[in-house]
């Protein structure tokens, strides 16, 4: 991944303390990973930014090396990783996911 | 294309004393794979998930597994 992409990506977590990458956007998720995670996010009304990574080769590569993560969509809460779609769908079920992230955003 | 048996064998090696579950969703390259394993002991769900994908790191890339729903746990 070159400094360009690097920069960012790194942006674009420092700019949202949730931020998603997916495929598509919010309002039309083009994967089922991607929509799973929206839905969530949406049903824990929580803010988050997103950025479509179907819109630039070079983010939709860099950001699986950034995290060591070999698939889209992945979610960041406060610059750390979180997981992709299956793992928010499970901290979701088990309640630790509302938990977490209010616990993130308030400090 | 990729076979189950072939999926079971990458996670096996990486984890010899996984129990592996491994099915089809949709087609062939959209599987959903559950793995048991000690291994997963004290490990966060992102470090166990990512075990899992580096066992199967190059047929992820080339999209021979096009989708993985991946569940992971740790024996009781």
């Amino acid at each position: 991944m070159d400094n360009l992409t690097k920069d960012k990506i790194q942006k674009l977590i420092d700019a949202n303390p949730v931020m998603v990458f997916m495929k598509g956007t919010k309002l039309m998720p083009q994967c089922g990973f991607s929509n799973n995670v929206v839905q969530i996010l949406n049903s824990l009304g929580v803010q988050f930014g997103t950025f479509d990574v179907l819109s630039d080769f070079e983010v939709r590569e860099g950001i699986k090396e950034y995290s060591d993560w070999p698939t889209i969509p992945q979610v960041y809460l406060k610059g750390e990783f979180l997981g992709g779609s299956d793992i928010l769908i499970e901290m979701y079920n088990s309640g630790s996911l509302k938990e977490k992230i209010e616990i993130e955003l308030a400090s | 294309m990729i076979t189950k048996t072939e999926v079971f064998n990458l996670i096996k090696n990486k984890l010899p004393s996984a129990q592996i579950f491994i099915e089809n969703i949709k087609g062939n390259d959209h599987l959903q794979v559950t793995v048991i394993a000690s291994e997963f002991n004290g490990l966060s769900l992102v470090k166990q998930h990512q075990l899992i994908y580096s066992a199967l790191k190059e047929e992820l890339a080339s999209e021979a597994i096009h989708a993985l729903a991946l569940k992971t746990e740790t024996p009781n």
